[in-house]
């Protein structure tokens, strides 16, 4: 399944690569927020678990907030709030 | 918690405990064939520790490297530098009760060439060797993909001979002649045998202590090869970590613009401990790969072997060994060498002769996988893997794209490249290298670096490239 980032509504984006392993969930996660403006709110679907800790760990760096966080089966949906 | 996700989580922990179950039952089942199989036996279980703390941890050195100038994370790269810390102070008490297996590598441009081919693969594959093997156990059959293309492109390189051998100088080929090897291993066909003769064995290796001819003296050990060559470059290392990728984001939470002694080390801890499940990973994984050479330091004392070969004739199986009538035995965490006897062993059965080069023939021989005791460490940490991943319901079975694919076959070559000729991978090559004292793992890693910087600036164009054809949805 290939990549795909919409934009869902007003300030709301929705990123979605599962079925892809490390490096793309966190690089494509950097890129769709630097194209983000502050406060948007990004959903972030992917099934990668390692990938999950770079980018908790680039939300901290950067000061972005993960708002919500949902684990199920090996597949998370995280929203990241852009600061 | 809801019920569902209750029952979920006992599903989980049910077939986590199903798959101990089954490698408990088949150490049973060895035992009972022959006690002497104990020695094999601990190999695995340590995988099966590894593959747990690897997968607690999400612990990859791929990530350690490339993920810094992917996505300035430095999560990784400081929960590795935890864990050289610990087994190198683990690694030191072993070396001083006498029991560490321990044998340096060849200091050379190897290293580096072979760090840099071998970080530049680890970008595309999304894991390092032991990664690899810890994300197949998590059912990602990607990974699976890539511990396949590491193995059969490690035997394929270090047996075929063709038009490149005439690529390597001369000077390689004389000296390898000299040797003068049995004429069985044709050491001057293959560029990896003439490489190995004529190249790596008129090299050095040496620990710092024996360099400054200390070695098997408590300073030696402690001083020079523990503090010196292990824990003073973590501190380093973990200085300039903090300095360029985590110091800027503690100033900004922190509200202030300035800090001062005290508050930069308060900054320096929050920065190891700021993914609690890698600095965890990396206490664990540091303690126990020092004490995996501590037992099987005892146990060759016990049964009286300097190799697990002896070990192997001795119960009645001659088949695969070298001409050493040794097999690959290193006593500690390693993985591309066995890694390269899977595909080795496939292709002889296929009728391909693997057997007459040096690689195979003379150092590590070819044993069936069955009674391949390190092979069995790197199923271990698949299965610790599983049963961790299960027990946290991370485990999903997953099959690749074809661009996955791609990459995982194209970065294994890569990888089983760079192993081979950097004699090791990041674990054998670097981990367990720097934490006994032999500085030619800093040399790996340094390569590591610069190949993984390049592999994430191809691999960055790559992707952007990609993305501005993806017509579902937004350009990113």
């Amino acid at each position: 399944m290939a990549m795909s980032f919409n934009k869902t509504a007003d300030g709301e984006w929705k990123l979605d690569v599962c079925g892809y392993t490390c490096p793309h969930p966190q690089m494509y996660t950097k890129k769709a927020l630097q194209k983000m403006d502050s406060g948007d709110v990004l959903t972030l679907v992917f099934d990668n678990p390692s990938s999950g800790e770079s980018i908790l760990a680039m939300c901290d760096a950067e000061g972005n907030d993960l708002i919500d966080r949902q684990e199920s089966g090996g597949s998370s949906v995280w929203k990241i709030k852009k600061a | 918690m809801t019920e569902s996700s209750n029952v979920l989580m006992q599903k989980g922990s049910l077939k986590a405990m199903g798959v101990l179950l089954f490698v408990i039952a088949g150490s049973l089942w060895a035992l009972s064939i022959d006690t002497r199989f104990l020695y094999l036996l601990v190999y695995v279980w340590f995988g099966v520790i590894y593959g747990m703390f690897l997968q607690y941890g999400r612990f990859c050195m791929a990530s350690a490297v490339r993920d810094l100038f992917a996505v300035k994370v430095p999560r990784m790269a400081v929960g590795m530098m935890i864990a050289v810390a610990l087994y190198s102070i683990v690694a030191a008490i072993v070396t001083l009760s006498g029991f560490s297996t321990f044998h340096s590598n060849a200091m050379g441009w190897h290293v580096v060439i072979g760090g840099a081919i071998f970080g530049f693969g680890i970008v595309f594959t999304g894991g390092c060797a032991s990664g690899s093997l810890y994300k197949t156990g998590e059912g990602n059959m990607n990974s699976l993909l890539v511990v396949l293309s590491i193995s059969f492109a490690q035997a394929i390189i270090v047996s075929a001979s063709g038009w490149w051998d005439s690529l390597v100088p001369q000077s390689w080929i004389d000296s390898a002649v000299a040797k003068d090897m049995p004429a069985e291993l044709s050491v001057t066909q293959g560029w990896f045998d003439i490489f190995t003769a004529g190249y790596v064995w008129d090299l050095k290796g040496a620990t710092t202590a024996e360099m400054f001819g200390w070695a098997d003296t408590t300073f030696g050990i402690v001083v020079l090869n523990t503090l010196l060559t292990a824990i003073l470059p973590v501190a380093i290392l973990l200085v300039l970590l903090y300095a360029f990728y985590y110091r800027k984001g503690y100033l900004r939470r922190s509200g202030k613009t300035a800090l001062s002694m005290g508050e930069e080390m308060a900054g320096m801890w929050a920065m190891c401990t700021s993914s609690k499940n890698t600095a965890l990973a990396g206490i664990g994984l540091g303690i126990f790969a020092g004490l995996h050479m501590y037992v099987t330091g005892v146990l060759r004392e016990y049964y009286g072997i300097m190799n697990f070969g002896e070990m192997l004739v001795a119960m009645g199986y001659t088949n695969g060994l070298s001409l050493q009538e040794t097999v690959f035995d290193p006593g500690y965490w390693y993985i591309t060498t066995q890694e390269a006897q899977w595909g080795g062993w496939v292709m002889q059965q296929l009728g391909v002769n693997t057997m007459d080069n040096i690689f195979f023939g003379l150092e590590n021989g070819l044993p069936n996988p069955l009674l391949n005791a390190p092979g069995f460490m790197s199923i271990g940490i698949i299965f610790g893997a599983a049963v961790m991943a299960l027990s946290r319901r991370e485990f999903k079975w997953k099959l690749p794209n074809w661009e996955s694919a791609i990459f995982a076959i194209v970065g294994g070559i890569l990888m089983g490249l760079g192993a081979r000729i950097g004699m090791g991978c990041n674990i054998g090559a670097f981990f367990a290298t720097v934490t006994n004292g032999d500085p030619s793992g800093w040399v790996f890693l340094f390569g590591m670096v610069i190949g993984a910087y390049v592999g994430v600036k191809a691999f960055t164009k790559w992707m952007d490239w990609n993305a501005s054809r993806n017509s579902s949805g937004c350009d990113l």
